[in-house]
Protein backbone atom coordinates (compact mmCIF):
# COMPACT_ATOMS: atom_id res chain seq x y z
CA UNK A 1 0.00 0.00 0.00
CA UNK A 2 1.09 3.47 -0.99
CA UNK A 3 0.08 5.24 1.80
CA UNK A 4 2.26 8.52 1.31
CA UNK A 5 0.89 9.06 -2.33
CA UNK A 6 -3.00 8.14 -0.56
CA UNK A 7 -1.95 10.90 1.56
CA UNK A 8 -0.41 13.67 -1.04
CA UNK A 9 -3.17 13.50 -2.98
CA UNK A 10 -5.56 13.85 0.00
CA UNK A 11 -3.53 16.97 0.92
CA UNK A 12 -3.63 18.02 -2.90
CA UNK A 13 -7.53 17.69 -2.67
CA UNK A 14 -8.23 19.50 0.38
CA UNK A 15 -5.61 22.31 -0.05
CA UNK A 16 -7.92 22.72 -3.24
CA UNK A 17 -10.69 23.11 -0.74
CA UNK A 18 -9.03 25.89 1.35
CA UNK A 19 -8.14 27.93 -1.77
CA UNK A 20 -11.98 27.59 -2.90
CA UNK A 21 -13.07 28.25 0.83
CA UNK A 22 -16.27 30.49 -0.38
CA UNK A 23 -17.56 27.97 -2.54
CA UNK A 24 -16.49 25.08 -0.51
CA UNK A 25 -18.15 26.08 2.85
CA UNK A 26 -19.57 29.63 2.53
CA UNK A 27 -22.22 29.39 -0.49
CA UNK A 28 -23.82 26.16 1.16
CA UNK A 29 -24.00 27.35 4.27
CA UNK A 30 -25.67 30.60 3.28
CA UNK A 31 -28.63 28.57 0.54
CA UNK A 32 -28.77 26.30 3.75
CA UNK A 33 -29.94 29.58 5.92
CA UNK A 34 -31.96 30.77 3.13
CA UNK A 35 -34.01 27.55 2.88
CA UNK A 36 -34.42 27.91 6.62
CA UNK A 37 -35.61 31.42 6.26
CA UNK A 38 -38.37 30.19 3.60
CA UNK A 39 -39.46 26.56 4.47
CA UNK A 40 -38.49 26.93 8.06
CA UNK A 41 -39.73 29.97 9.52
CA UNK A 42 -41.88 31.37 6.82
CA UNK A 43 -43.77 28.01 5.66
CA UNK A 44 -43.02 26.08 8.24
CA UNK A 45 -44.78 28.46 10.92
CA UNK A 46 -48.20 27.72 8.95
CA UNK A 47 -47.83 23.88 8.87
CA UNK A 48 -48.44 22.02 11.95
CA UNK A 49 -46.36 19.35 13.80
CA UNK A 50 -45.12 16.22 11.46
CA UNK A 51 -45.61 13.06 13.85
CA UNK A 52 -44.49 15.44 17.14
CA UNK A 53 -41.93 17.13 15.68
CA UNK A 54 -41.63 21.14 14.26
CA UNK A 55 -41.48 21.64 10.38
CA UNK A 56 -38.02 23.73 10.93
CA UNK A 57 -36.57 20.72 13.01
CA UNK A 58 -38.15 18.00 10.66
CA UNK A 59 -36.75 19.20 7.84
CA UNK A 60 -32.88 19.46 9.15
CA UNK A 61 -32.02 15.78 7.90
CA UNK A 62 -33.29 16.57 4.83
CA UNK A 63 -31.46 19.90 4.33
CA UNK A 64 -28.40 18.25 4.90
CA UNK A 65 -28.69 15.33 2.82
CA UNK A 66 -29.06 17.38 0.39
CA UNK A 67 -25.91 19.48 1.07
CA UNK A 68 -24.44 16.23 1.88
CA UNK A 69 -25.78 14.83 -1.81
CA UNK A 70 -24.54 17.57 -3.97
CA UNK A 71 -21.17 18.65 -2.95
CA UNK A 72 -20.37 15.14 -2.38
CA UNK A 73 -20.71 14.82 -6.08
CA UNK A 74 -19.56 17.98 -7.18
CA UNK A 75 -16.66 17.53 -5.45
CA UNK A 76 -15.85 14.11 -5.85
CA UNK A 77 -16.45 14.65 -9.48
CA UNK A 78 -14.62 17.94 -10.19
CA UNK A 79 -11.82 16.11 -8.16
CA UNK A 80 -11.29 14.03 -10.35
CA UNK A 81 -12.43 15.14 -13.78
CA UNK A 82 -10.37 18.05 -13.52
CA UNK A 83 -6.91 16.37 -14.01
CA UNK A 84 -8.57 14.79 -17.09
CA UNK A 85 -9.65 17.83 -18.61
CA UNK A 86 -6.16 19.31 -17.63
CA UNK A 87 -3.80 16.58 -18.36
CA UNK A 88 -2.30 16.22 -15.21
CA UNK A 89 -3.47 13.21 -14.59
CA UNK A 90 -0.52 11.80 -16.86
CA UNK A 91 1.37 11.69 -13.29
CA UNK A 92 -1.35 9.63 -11.95
CA UNK A 93 -1.72 7.33 -14.60
CA UNK A 94 2.59 6.45 -14.23
CA UNK A 95 2.82 6.77 -10.64
CA UNK A 96 3.01 3.40 -8.77
CA UNK A 97 -0.53 3.85 -7.40
CA UNK A 98 -3.42 1.39 -7.11
CA UNK A 99 -6.84 2.21 -8.15
CA UNK A 100 -7.80 1.76 -4.29
CA UNK A 101 -5.13 4.36 -3.61
CA UNK A 102 -6.75 6.95 -6.30
CA UNK A 103 -9.87 6.22 -4.87
CA UNK A 104 -9.03 6.80 -1.16
CA UNK A 105 -7.51 9.90 -1.98
CA UNK A 106 -9.80 11.66 -3.80
CA UNK A 107 -12.85 10.09 -2.37
CA UNK A 108 -11.65 10.54 1.24
CA UNK A 109 -10.91 13.69 0.46
CA UNK A 110 -14.45 14.62 -1.18
CA UNK A 111 -16.08 12.92 1.53
CA UNK A 112 -14.53 15.03 4.01
CA UNK A 113 -14.97 18.23 2.83
CA UNK A 114 -18.81 17.03 2.84
CA UNK A 115 -18.69 15.82 6.05
CA UNK A 116 -17.06 18.79 7.17
CA UNK A 117 -19.99 20.66 5.45
CA UNK A 118 -22.53 18.65 7.25
CA UNK A 119 -21.25 19.35 10.30
CA UNK A 120 -21.01 23.53 9.76
CA UNK A 121 -24.82 22.88 8.57
CA UNK A 122 -25.87 21.18 11.47
CA UNK A 123 -24.63 24.07 13.56
CA UNK A 124 -26.11 26.66 11.56
CA UNK A 125 -29.39 24.82 11.72
CA UNK A 126 -28.93 24.81 15.47
CA UNK A 127 -29.47 28.62 15.63
CA UNK A 128 -33.00 28.68 13.67
CA UNK A 129 -34.52 25.47 15.91
CA UNK A 130 -34.08 23.45 18.75
CA UNK A 131 -32.27 20.41 17.92
CA UNK A 132 -32.53 17.26 19.76
CA UNK A 133 -30.63 14.37 18.42
CA UNK A 134 -31.59 10.82 19.48
CA UNK A 135 -28.75 8.54 17.93
CA UNK A 136 -25.57 10.58 17.63
CA UNK A 137 -23.64 7.77 16.92
CA UNK A 138 -25.96 6.38 14.62
CA UNK A 139 -26.39 9.96 12.64
CA UNK A 140 -22.34 10.52 12.68
CA UNK A 141 -22.74 6.78 10.55
CA UNK A 142 -25.19 7.95 8.05
CA UNK A 143 -23.22 11.34 7.59
CA UNK A 144 -20.40 9.35 6.78
CA UNK A 145 -21.82 6.43 4.96
CA UNK A 146 -23.46 9.27 2.80
CA UNK A 147 -20.75 11.45 2.06
CA UNK A 148 -18.78 8.62 1.26
CA UNK A 149 -21.15 6.59 -0.89
CA UNK A 150 -22.03 9.79 -2.91
CA UNK A 151 -18.15 10.58 -3.50
CA UNK A 152 -18.06 7.38 -5.21
CA UNK A 153 -20.93 7.88 -7.01
CA UNK A 154 -19.36 11.76 -8.50
CA UNK A 155 -15.75 9.83 -8.62
CA UNK A 156 -17.46 7.80 -11.27
CA UNK A 157 -19.05 10.91 -12.75
CA UNK A 158 -16.00 12.76 -13.22
CA UNK A 159 -14.62 9.56 -14.93
CA UNK A 160 -17.46 9.10 -17.16
CA UNK A 161 -17.73 12.87 -18.32
CA UNK A 162 -16.34 13.94 -21.37
CA UNK A 163 -16.72 17.82 -20.74
CA UNK A 164 -17.86 19.95 -18.17
CA UNK A 165 -21.76 20.12 -19.33
CA UNK A 166 -21.98 16.38 -18.57
CA UNK A 167 -19.95 16.81 -15.02
CA UNK A 168 -23.33 19.47 -14.66
CA UNK A 169 -26.16 17.24 -16.10
CA UNK A 170 -26.12 14.47 -13.24
CA UNK A 171 -26.37 16.80 -10.72
CA UNK A 172 -29.43 18.69 -12.16
CA UNK A 173 -31.11 15.93 -13.84
CA UNK A 174 -30.86 13.23 -11.16
CA UNK A 175 -29.08 13.95 -7.49
CA UNK A 176 -31.36 17.46 -7.54
CA UNK A 177 -34.72 16.24 -8.15
CA UNK A 178 -33.93 12.55 -6.23
CA UNK A 179 -33.52 14.28 -3.39
CA UNK A 180 -36.45 17.08 -3.63
CA UNK A 181 -38.57 14.03 -4.16
CA UNK A 182 -36.78 11.63 -1.24
CA UNK A 183 -38.96 13.10 1.24
CA UNK A 184 -36.27 16.12 2.74
CA UNK A 185 -39.21 18.60 2.96
CA UNK A 186 -41.86 16.44 3.48
CA UNK A 187 -42.52 12.60 4.82
CA UNK A 188 -43.81 10.11 2.22
CA UNK A 189 -46.66 9.33 3.95
CA UNK A 190 -48.05 12.55 3.39
CA UNK A 191 -48.44 11.39 -0.49
CA UNK A 192 -50.80 9.31 -2.25
CA UNK A 193 -50.68 5.81 -2.07
CA UNK A 194 -49.33 5.34 -5.62
CA UNK A 195 -46.65 8.12 -5.40
CA UNK A 196 -45.33 6.34 -2.13
CA UNK A 197 -45.07 3.46 -3.70
CA UNK A 198 -42.81 5.02 -6.56
CA UNK A 199 -40.73 6.91 -4.22
CA UNK A 200 -39.39 3.62 -2.61
CA UNK A 201 -37.65 3.42 -5.75
CA UNK A 202 -35.98 6.55 -4.77
CA UNK A 203 -32.46 5.52 -3.22
CA UNK A 204 -32.53 9.04 -1.66
CA UNK A 205 -36.01 7.91 0.33
CA UNK A 206 -33.61 5.41 2.45
CA UNK A 207 -30.85 7.95 3.12
CA UNK A 208 -33.11 11.26 4.25
CA UNK A 209 -35.38 8.84 6.20
CA UNK A 210 -32.57 6.49 7.98
CA UNK A 211 -31.03 10.12 8.71
CA UNK A 212 -33.99 11.74 10.32
CA UNK A 213 -34.90 8.67 12.30
CA UNK A 214 -31.50 9.36 13.89
CA UNK A 215 -32.51 12.53 14.93
CA UNK A 216 -35.93 12.03 15.76
CA UNK A 217 -36.93 8.40 15.64
CA UNK A 218 -39.76 8.84 12.92
CA UNK A 219 -39.15 7.26 9.53
CA UNK A 220 -40.80 7.05 6.16
CA UNK A 221 -38.74 3.03 5.98
CA UNK A 222 -37.10 0.82 8.51
CA UNK A 223 -33.53 2.70 9.54
CA UNK A 224 -32.07 -1.37 8.59
CA UNK A 225 -33.61 -1.06 5.33
CA UNK A 226 -32.23 2.81 5.26
CA UNK A 227 -28.56 0.99 6.41
CA UNK A 228 -28.66 -1.89 3.95
CA UNK A 229 -29.77 0.32 0.99
CA UNK A 230 -27.20 2.60 1.35
CA UNK A 231 -24.38 0.17 1.65
CA UNK A 232 -25.08 -1.25 -1.12
CA UNK A 233 -25.22 1.30 -3.20
CA UNK A 234 -21.72 1.86 -2.04
CA UNK A 235 -20.98 -1.54 -2.91
CA UNK A 236 -22.49 -0.99 -6.68
CA UNK A 237 -20.50 2.56 -7.03
CA UNK A 238 -17.39 0.63 -5.96
CA UNK A 239 -18.08 -1.94 -8.42
CA UNK A 240 -18.43 0.38 -11.12
CA UNK A 241 -15.28 2.32 -9.90
CA UNK A 242 -13.32 -1.11 -10.49
CA UNK A 243 -14.31 -2.12 -14.07
CA UNK A 244 -13.53 1.34 -14.84
CA UNK A 245 -9.81 1.08 -13.84
CA UNK A 246 -9.53 -2.61 -14.87
CA UNK A 247 -10.65 -1.51 -18.62
CA UNK A 248 -8.85 1.93 -18.07
CA UNK A 249 -12.26 3.59 -19.10
CA UNK A 250 -12.08 7.11 -20.30
CA UNK A 251 -8.11 6.85 -18.81
CA UNK A 252 -5.65 5.62 -21.10
CA UNK A 253 -6.06 5.23 -24.33
CA UNK B 1 25.18 -4.82 -21.60
CA UNK B 2 22.40 -5.90 -20.14
CA UNK B 3 19.10 -3.82 -21.08
CA UNK B 4 16.92 -2.31 -18.79
CA UNK B 5 13.67 -1.72 -20.92
CA UNK B 6 12.75 -4.68 -22.95
CA UNK B 7 10.04 -3.46 -25.50
CA UNK B 8 9.22 -6.09 -27.63
CA UNK B 9 6.15 -6.53 -30.61
CA UNK B 10 4.46 -3.62 -28.71
CA UNK B 11 2.17 -2.10 -31.67
CA UNK B 12 -1.00 0.52 -31.14
CA UNK B 13 -4.14 1.10 -32.49
CA UNK B 14 -6.00 3.82 -31.08
CA UNK B 15 -9.77 3.62 -30.90
CA UNK B 16 -9.95 5.96 -33.91
CA UNK B 17 -8.85 3.03 -35.77
CA UNK B 18 -5.12 4.92 -36.41
CA UNK B 19 -2.18 2.38 -35.76
CA UNK B 20 0.59 4.67 -34.07
CA UNK B 21 2.79 1.80 -33.45
CA UNK B 22 3.23 -1.45 -35.69
CA UNK B 23 5.08 -3.91 -33.66
CA UNK B 24 7.95 -2.50 -31.78
CA UNK B 25 11.18 -3.69 -31.17
CA UNK B 26 13.02 -2.01 -28.97
CA UNK B 27 15.83 -2.44 -26.07
CA UNK B 28 17.67 0.06 -24.40
CA UNK B 29 20.65 -0.25 -21.91
CA UNK B 30 21.49 0.85 -18.31
CA UNK B 31 22.83 4.02 -18.25
CA UNK B 32 22.38 5.16 -21.82
CA UNK B 33 21.09 8.24 -23.53
CA UNK B 34 19.12 7.25 -26.32
CA UNK B 35 17.24 9.48 -28.67
CA UNK B 36 14.23 8.97 -30.00
CA UNK B 37 14.20 11.38 -33.43
CA UNK B 38 11.11 11.18 -35.65
CA UNK B 39 9.16 13.33 -37.85
CA UNK B 40 5.68 14.78 -36.14
CA UNK B 41 3.25 11.80 -35.44
CA UNK B 42 5.86 9.34 -35.88
CA UNK B 43 5.07 7.38 -32.45
CA UNK B 44 7.36 9.03 -30.45
CA UNK B 45 5.11 10.10 -27.31
CA UNK B 46 2.70 6.76 -28.18
CA UNK B 47 6.10 4.62 -27.35
CA UNK B 48 6.93 6.29 -24.53
CA UNK B 49 3.23 6.40 -23.29
CA UNK B 50 3.36 2.80 -23.61
CA UNK B 51 6.25 2.00 -21.03
CA UNK B 52 4.78 4.72 -18.50
CA UNK B 53 1.63 3.17 -18.13
CA UNK B 54 -0.59 6.02 -19.88
CA UNK B 55 -1.28 4.31 -22.83
CA UNK B 56 -2.38 0.30 -22.94
CA UNK B 57 -1.07 -1.26 -26.08
CA UNK B 58 -3.03 -3.34 -28.30
CA UNK B 59 -0.30 -5.85 -28.33
CA UNK B 60 3.13 -6.97 -27.13
CA UNK B 61 5.04 -6.45 -23.80
CA UNK B 62 7.27 -4.57 -22.24
CA UNK B 63 9.82 -4.78 -19.26
CA UNK B 64 11.87 -2.61 -16.82
CA UNK B 65 14.46 -4.33 -15.24
CA UNK B 66 13.08 -7.40 -16.07
CA UNK B 67 9.65 -6.72 -14.70
CA UNK B 68 6.58 -7.06 -16.89
CA UNK B 69 4.93 -3.38 -16.60
CA UNK B 70 1.63 -4.27 -16.38
CA UNK B 71 1.96 -6.77 -13.63
CA UNK B 72 4.57 -5.42 -11.66
CA UNK B 73 3.89 -1.82 -12.36
CA UNK B 74 4.49 -0.56 -8.67
CA UNK B 75 7.89 -1.60 -8.73
CA UNK B 76 8.57 -0.38 -12.61
CA UNK B 77 6.95 2.87 -12.01
CA UNK B 78 8.43 4.16 -8.99
CA UNK B 79 11.55 3.56 -11.29
CA UNK B 80 10.75 5.71 -13.97
CA UNK B 81 10.22 9.71 -14.21
CA UNK B 82 8.29 10.89 -17.16
CA UNK B 83 8.73 14.38 -18.87
CA UNK B 84 5.29 14.67 -21.22
CA UNK B 85 5.20 16.68 -24.10
CA UNK B 86 2.60 18.90 -23.06
CA UNK B 87 2.95 21.78 -20.90
CA UNK B 88 0.12 20.45 -18.22
CA UNK B 89 0.51 21.78 -15.08
CA UNK B 90 -1.54 22.18 -11.54
CA UNK B 91 -1.73 25.74 -12.35
CA UNK B 92 -3.01 27.21 -8.80
CA UNK B 93 -0.85 25.08 -6.89
CA UNK B 94 3.10 26.69 -5.73
CA UNK B 95 6.10 25.35 -7.72
CA UNK B 96 6.71 24.00 -3.93
CA UNK B 97 4.13 22.30 -3.43
CA UNK B 98 3.82 20.60 -6.73
CA UNK B 99 7.28 19.30 -6.95
CA UNK B 100 6.46 17.96 -3.15
CA UNK B 101 3.21 16.21 -4.22
CA UNK B 102 4.98 14.38 -6.87
CA UNK B 103 7.35 12.79 -4.44
CA UNK B 104 4.66 11.51 -2.59
CA UNK B 105 2.91 10.13 -5.14
CA UNK B 106 5.09 8.13 -5.98
CA UNK B 107 5.45 7.03 -2.37
CA UNK B 108 8.84 8.49 -1.29
CA UNK B 109 9.50 9.89 1.80
CA UNK B 110 9.10 13.70 1.97
CA UNK B 111 12.57 15.13 1.66
CA UNK B 112 13.05 18.35 1.37
CA UNK B 113 16.84 19.11 1.00
CA UNK B 114 15.75 17.14 -2.29
CA UNK B 115 13.38 19.03 -3.84
CA UNK B 116 15.42 21.99 -2.94
CA UNK B 117 18.67 20.55 -5.15
CA UNK B 118 16.09 19.58 -7.77
CA UNK B 119 14.81 23.01 -8.07
CA UNK B 120 18.10 25.09 -7.53
CA UNK B 121 19.64 22.74 -10.26
CA UNK B 122 16.71 23.71 -13.15
CA UNK B 123 16.67 27.27 -11.83
CA UNK B 124 13.65 27.68 -10.18
CA UNK B 125 14.82 27.96 -6.89
CA UNK B 126 13.60 32.21 -6.70
CA UNK B 127 10.19 31.11 -7.97
CA UNK B 128 9.15 27.95 -5.35
CA UNK B 129 6.35 30.04 -3.93
CA UNK B 130 5.22 31.19 -6.87
CA UNK B 131 2.12 30.06 -8.35
CA UNK B 132 2.54 27.70 -11.34
CA UNK B 133 0.55 29.54 -13.96
CA UNK B 134 2.84 32.68 -12.84
CA UNK B 135 5.69 31.46 -14.64
CA UNK B 136 6.67 31.06 -18.28
CA UNK B 137 6.12 28.46 -20.85
CA UNK B 138 9.95 27.59 -20.21
CA UNK B 139 9.88 27.92 -16.53
CA UNK B 140 6.94 25.21 -16.48
CA UNK B 141 9.25 22.88 -18.72
CA UNK B 142 11.66 23.22 -16.49
CA UNK B 143 8.88 22.33 -13.53
CA UNK B 144 7.56 19.09 -15.27
CA UNK B 145 11.56 17.91 -15.14
CA UNK B 146 11.74 18.94 -11.42
CA UNK B 147 8.60 16.72 -10.60
CA UNK B 148 10.02 13.86 -12.79
CA UNK B 149 13.13 14.52 -10.24
CA UNK B 150 11.48 14.75 -7.42
CA UNK B 151 11.26 10.99 -7.19
CA UNK B 152 14.90 9.96 -7.95
CA UNK B 153 14.35 7.79 -10.98
CA UNK B 154 16.16 5.16 -12.38
CA UNK B 155 15.15 6.10 -15.70
CA UNK B 156 13.96 9.32 -16.86
CA UNK B 157 11.77 9.94 -20.07
CA UNK B 158 11.59 13.40 -21.58
CA UNK B 159 9.54 14.07 -24.15
CA UNK B 160 10.97 16.72 -25.87
CA UNK B 161 12.14 18.60 -22.81
CA UNK B 162 14.01 21.64 -24.57
CA UNK B 163 11.07 22.67 -26.49
CA UNK B 164 10.74 26.01 -25.87
CA UNK B 165 13.75 26.58 -23.55
CA UNK B 166 16.03 29.45 -24.77
CA UNK B 167 19.39 28.60 -25.87
CA UNK B 168 21.46 29.25 -22.17
CA UNK B 169 18.70 27.25 -20.49
CA UNK B 170 18.96 24.52 -23.13
CA UNK B 171 22.75 23.93 -22.84
CA UNK B 172 22.22 23.72 -18.92
CA UNK B 173 20.11 21.28 -19.20
CA UNK B 174 21.52 19.21 -21.53
CA UNK B 175 24.66 19.42 -18.70
CA UNK B 176 22.25 18.05 -15.56
CA UNK B 177 20.92 15.19 -18.55
CA UNK B 178 24.92 14.69 -18.71
CA UNK B 179 25.07 14.29 -14.99
CA UNK B 180 22.31 12.57 -14.40
CA UNK B 181 23.58 9.90 -16.80
CA UNK B 182 26.64 9.70 -14.87
CA UNK B 183 24.78 9.28 -11.59
CA UNK B 184 23.63 5.87 -13.37
CA UNK B 185 20.27 7.23 -14.45
CA UNK B 186 18.81 6.01 -17.88
CA UNK B 187 17.59 8.54 -20.32
CA UNK B 188 15.19 8.26 -22.83
CA UNK B 189 14.48 11.46 -24.82
CA UNK B 190 12.49 12.19 -28.18
CA UNK B 191 13.44 15.41 -29.97
CA UNK B 192 12.50 17.27 -33.44
CA UNK B 193 16.51 19.09 -32.55
CA UNK B 194 19.23 17.21 -34.55
CA UNK B 195 21.83 19.03 -32.74
CA UNK B 196 20.49 18.19 -29.62
CA UNK B 197 20.41 14.44 -30.45
CA UNK B 198 23.83 14.90 -31.88
CA UNK B 199 25.16 16.23 -29.09
CA UNK B 200 23.65 14.33 -26.23
CA UNK B 201 22.90 10.97 -27.09
CA UNK B 202 24.72 7.86 -27.07
CA UNK B 203 22.56 5.73 -29.37
CA UNK B 204 20.16 7.20 -31.98
CA UNK B 205 16.52 5.68 -33.23
CA UNK B 206 14.55 7.00 -35.70
CA UNK B 207 11.20 6.23 -35.79
CA UNK B 208 8.92 6.73 -38.44
CA UNK B 209 4.96 5.64 -39.21
CA UNK B 210 5.28 3.85 -35.90
CA UNK B 211 8.18 1.61 -37.02
CA UNK B 212 11.28 2.04 -35.79
CA UNK B 213 13.56 2.48 -39.04
CA UNK B 214 16.62 2.47 -37.15
CA UNK B 215 18.73 2.20 -33.51
CA UNK B 216 22.14 2.56 -33.63
CA UNK B 217 25.54 3.91 -31.42
CA UNK B 218 25.30 7.84 -32.51
CA UNK B 219 29.23 7.55 -33.72
CA UNK B 220 28.76 4.31 -35.10
CA UNK B 221 25.61 5.83 -37.70
CA UNK B 222 27.76 9.47 -38.20
CA UNK B 223 30.17 6.64 -39.55
CA UNK B 224 28.67 4.17 -41.37
CA UNK B 225 26.11 6.56 -43.06
CA UNK B 226 28.59 9.77 -43.12
CA UNK B 227 29.72 10.53 -46.65
CA UNK B 228 31.67 13.83 -46.94
CA UNK B 229 31.59 15.68 -50.42
CA UNK B 230 34.64 17.34 -52.08
CA UNK B 231 33.29 20.52 -54.24
CA UNK B 232 35.29 22.07 -56.92
CA UNK B 233 34.74 25.20 -58.53
CA UNK B 234 35.92 25.02 -62.15
CA UNK B 235 37.31 28.09 -63.76
CA UNK B 236 35.59 27.02 -66.75
CA UNK B 237 32.11 25.26 -67.20
CA UNK B 238 32.06 21.48 -68.28
CA UNK B 239 29.57 20.00 -71.00
CA UNK B 240 29.75 16.49 -69.64
CA UNK B 241 32.10 14.82 -67.47
CA UNK B 242 35.50 13.78 -68.94
CA UNK B 243 35.75 10.35 -70.02
CA UNK B 244 39.50 10.15 -68.18
CA UNK B 245 37.43 11.20 -64.70
CA UNK B 246 34.71 9.07 -65.25
CA UNK B 247 35.45 6.09 -62.90
CA UNK B 248 35.13 8.86 -59.88
CA UNK B 249 31.53 8.90 -60.26
CA UNK B 250 31.70 12.47 -60.58
CA UNK B 251 28.47 14.69 -60.68
CA UNK B 252 28.27 18.20 -62.17
CA UNK B 253 27.13 21.00 -60.05
CA UNK B 254 25.78 24.62 -59.96
CA UNK B 255 26.15 25.81 -64.17
CA UNK B 256 28.27 22.81 -65.01
CA UNK B 257 30.75 24.97 -63.20
CA UNK B 258 31.54 22.54 -60.39
CA UNK B 259 32.61 18.86 -59.99
CA UNK B 260 31.34 17.07 -56.96
CA UNK B 261 33.10 14.14 -55.68
CA UNK B 262 31.34 11.85 -53.01
CA UNK B 263 34.01 9.55 -50.82
CA UNK B 264 33.40 7.19 -48.12
CA UNK B 265 35.28 8.57 -44.80
CA UNK B 266 35.48 5.25 -43.61
CA UNK B 267 37.12 4.16 -46.43
CA UNK B 268 41.26 3.21 -46.49
CA UNK B 269 41.73 5.57 -49.60
CA UNK B 270 39.67 8.58 -50.50
CA UNK B 271 40.73 8.50 -53.72
CA UNK B 272 41.42 12.66 -53.74
CA UNK B 273 44.86 12.28 -54.47
CA UNK B 274 44.25 10.32 -57.78
CA UNK B 275 41.38 12.04 -58.44
CA UNK B 276 43.44 15.36 -58.67
CA UNK B 277 46.13 13.85 -60.67
CA UNK B 278 43.84 12.58 -62.95
CA UNK B 279 41.80 16.10 -63.31
CA UNK B 280 45.52 17.91 -63.90
CA UNK B 281 46.19 15.47 -66.94
CA UNK B 282 42.05 15.74 -68.43
CA UNK B 283 43.15 19.45 -68.36
CA UNK B 284 40.38 20.14 -66.08
CA UNK B 285 41.47 23.33 -63.63
CA UNK B 286 39.63 24.28 -60.71
CA UNK B 287 39.78 27.56 -58.15
CA UNK B 288 38.72 26.67 -55.48
CA UNK B 289 37.56 23.61 -53.35
CA UNK B 290 35.35 23.13 -50.17
CA UNK B 291 34.35 19.70 -48.51
CA UNK B 292 30.98 19.12 -46.68
CA UNK B 293 29.98 16.21 -44.14
CA UNK B 294 26.49 15.20 -44.23
CA UNK B 295 24.92 15.83 -40.91
CA UNK B 296 22.78 13.35 -38.75
CA UNK B 297 20.17 16.16 -40.31
CA UNK B 298 20.77 14.85 -43.65
CA UNK B 299 21.06 11.31 -42.23
CA UNK B 300 18.17 11.36 -40.76
CA UNK B 301 15.80 13.32 -43.76
CA UNK B 302 17.23 10.56 -46.11
CA UNK B 303 16.21 7.90 -43.90
CA UNK B 304 12.77 9.08 -43.30
CA UNK B 305 12.17 9.85 -47.42
CA UNK B 306 13.18 6.24 -47.64
CA UNK B 307 10.59 5.00 -45.46
CA UNK B 308 8.27 7.11 -46.81
N1 LIG C 1 -5.51 9.55 -28.43
C1 LIG C 1 -5.30 9.36 -29.72
N2 LIG C 1 -6.29 8.92 -30.52
C2 LIG C 1 -6.09 8.72 -31.84
N3 LIG C 1 -4.92 8.91 -32.46
C3 LIG C 1 -3.90 9.34 -31.72
C4 LIG C 1 -4.02 9.59 -30.33
N4 LIG C 1 -2.82 10.01 -29.86
C5 LIG C 1 -2.00 10.02 -30.92
N5 LIG C 1 -2.63 9.62 -32.04
C6 LIG C 1 -2.03 9.50 -33.38
O1 LIG C 1 -0.96 8.60 -33.30
C7 LIG C 1 0.12 9.06 -34.09
C8 LIG C 1 1.38 9.12 -33.28
O2 LIG C 1 1.25 10.15 -32.31
P1 LIG C 1 2.41 10.51 -31.30
O3 LIG C 1 1.89 11.54 -30.38
O4 LIG C 1 2.93 9.26 -30.72
O5 LIG C 1 3.49 11.14 -32.29
P2 LIG C 1 4.88 11.82 -31.97
O6 LIG C 1 5.92 11.03 -32.66
O7 LIG C 1 5.04 12.00 -30.51
O8 LIG C 1 4.71 13.21 -32.69
P3 LIG C 1 5.25 14.67 -32.28
O9 LIG C 1 6.64 14.77 -32.79
O10 LIG C 1 4.35 15.58 -33.02
O11 LIG C 1 5.14 14.80 -30.81
C9 LIG C 1 -0.31 10.40 -34.68
O12 LIG C 1 -0.72 10.19 -36.01
C10 LIG C 1 -1.47 10.81 -33.84
O13 LIG C 1 -2.41 11.52 -34.61
MG1 LIG D 1 5.16 13.54 -29.29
Amino acid sequence: MNYRAVWAIYRFEMSRAWRTLMQSIVSPVLSTSLYFVVFGTAIGSRIPQIEGVSYGAFIVPGLIMLSLLTQSVANASFGIYFPRFSGTIYELLSAPVSPLEVVLGYVGAAASKSILLGVVILATAAFFVDLHIAHPILMISFLVLTAVTFSLFGFIIGLWADGFERLQVIPLLVITPLTFLGGTFYSIKMLPEFWQTVSHFNPVVYLVSGFRWSFFEISDVDVTVSIAATVAFMLACLAVISWMFKTGYRLKN
Amino acid sequence: MQPIINVSEISKTYASGFQALKSVNLSIDKGEILALLGPNGAGKTTLISIICGIVNPSSGSVTVDGMDIARDYRAVRSMIGLVPQELTTDAFETVWNTTSFSRGLFGKPSNPKHIEKVLRDLSLWDKKDRKVRELSGGMKRRLLIAKALSHEPRILFLDEPTAGVDVELRKDMWQSVRELRASGVTVILTTHYIEEAEEMADRIGVINHGEIVLVERKDELMRKLGKKQLVLQLNSALDAIPSGLAQFGLELGADRNQLIYTYDTRAERTGITSLLSAMGAAGVSFSDLDTTQSSLEDIFVDLVKASR
